[in-house]
């Protein structure tokens, strides 16, 4: 337990000296919301439509961005070799690595995504559905996306192939959770989805460490 | 003398072979390390040294054979409490401290024989605690990595060119804590092209090169 913590720790202590790259994800989730008004023009009621859907596809671009930071560096300089020589379990310390990688990717994007929904004119009884479906699924994309990384960590250029090989897995988390930001925007119940993204969490947060890891083994050979 | 314990352990490996691109690095290879023994693995280079040690600390599957730490396949034994690497890669994080990342590697293991301070002090990088990895050479960087084998629990250590960009004084400072540590009941593998200078120790030699 003690060195899921100091995983944690040390991967925040490193987020925060690495401050420029972390914001990165953060930026070009502004900006891509941002644009959106600009490419289609500012009718308030085109806009305020698009509102969900604009926000979760940058949502998930972002966070698809920021994926390969999970395991490159600690590839790169050998320290993914002694996490799998330690005597703890690689899934746990997988675990570890992608909380800390939601904490400073995440969690940013739940305090900047109301300014933007209200920036998109998104009704304001849709705002609490909006956070609630962020929390519950930027970790599954952190928990998902941690498995196309390890997997592509081995290769020089993974970049390309991360966005192939996870985005349709997003897509999922995708139609459920823009479509409840869409009903609650006018005014429908969205237990349905809010229940299927909870599962989805609890499914990902179960099943996604495990072929991370037996991936991460197989990268490091 | 046994400060790791007076149970004999005993890393053998029993025809082993390993096949990279169809070529034949080694095959049937049989050895036996047990406590206070140094194994010096030669050959030239592309000979399988490295292929060999990354089988021995499981990154690579072997193509065939097996490997028995105390008489039991290593997967089914405690072996990754009781080994430590140091390989190509130094495996600290350039923008931690060097505290910092010998407490990180700490955490991944057991207490050892020395506490980090001790360690530091070993390896002539005490006065760097505070010092990002970064600002280090690469010699001070190999000695940060070797220090992490003084403050972990281990008995066995899996040195791939433990010599690499240290300087002549280094060298000296290396040998003098494998000895320290063979005394102690440890075992050590390693590769390299520099002669060892290890005095009363048994160290056995195998050169990859003829293993064919």
């Amino acid at each position: 337990m003690s060195a899921f913590f100091a995983v944690i720790r040390r991967d925040l202590i490193l987020a925060f000296r690495r401050r420029a790259e972390i914001a990165n994800p953060l930026f070009f989730f502004i900006l891509v919301v941002t644009l959106f008004p600009l490419g289609v023009g500012a009718n308030p009621k085109l806009l305020q439509a698009m509102a969900p859907g604009v926000i979760w596809v940058s949502a998930l671009l972002a966070v698809m961005l920021s994926l390969d930071s999970l395991f490159r560096s600690d590839f790169d300089d050998g320290s993914l070799e002694q996490m799998l020589l330690s005597s703890h379990p690689l899934t746990v310390l997988v675990m570890a690595k992608i909380i800390a990688h939601w904490l400073v990717t995440g969690l940013p994007l739940l305090v900047v995504a109301p300014l933007l929904a209200i920036f998109l004119g998104l009704p304001e009884q849709a705002l609490g559905t909006l956070l609630l479906t962020l929390v519950l699924a930027t970790p599954v994309l952190s928990l998902i996306g941690s498995i196309g990384v390890s997997l592509t960590v081995g290769l020089r250029r993974g970049g390309m192939i991360i966005s192939l090989l996870v985005l349709p897995l997003y897509v999922p988390v995708l139609i459920f959770a823009s479509n409840a930001v869409e009903m609650a925007g006018n005014g429908l119940a969205v237990d349905a989805q809010i229940n299927i993204l909870v599962a989805i969490f609890f499914m990902s947060a179960v099943l996604a460490p495990l072929p991370a890891a037996a991936a991460l083994k197989m990268s490091v050979n | 003398m046994d400060s790791l314990g007076s149970k004999q352990t005993v890393l053998q490996v029993e025809k082993l072979s390993c096949i990279r691109d169809d070529r034949i690095l080694f095959e049937g290879l049989d050895f036996k390390l047990t406590n206070h023994q140094v194994l010096l693995l030669e050959g030239k280079n592309g000979s399988g040294k490295t292929s060999l040690l990354r089988i021995i600390c499981g990154f690579r599957e072997q193509d065939a054979g097996d490997i028995y730490w105390g008489g039991d396949k290593i997967k089914d034994s405690n072996y990754y409490a009781e080994m430590a690497y140091v390989g190509h890669l130094d495996g600290v994080k350039k923008e931690l401290t060097v505290l910092e990342n010998l407490k990180m590697s700490l955490s991944l293991g057991q207490q050892g024989v020395y506490r980090i301070d001790e360690a530091l002090d070993k390896v002539h990088l005490s006065g760097y605690d505070d010092s990002l990895v970064q600002s280090l050479s690469a010699g001070q960087k190999r000695r940060l990595s070797l220090a992490r084998l003084l403050i972990t629990k281990n008995t066995l250590w899996v040195l791939d060119e433990p010599f690499t960009s240290i300087d002549k004084q280094g060298i000296k400072l290396i040998e003098s804590l494998m000895h320290e540590h063979i005394v102690a009941g440890g075992m050590i593998i390693l590769t390299s092209h520099h002669d060892l200078d290890l005095h009363e120790v048994d160290v056995q030699k195998i050169n990859l090169s003829l293993c064919h």
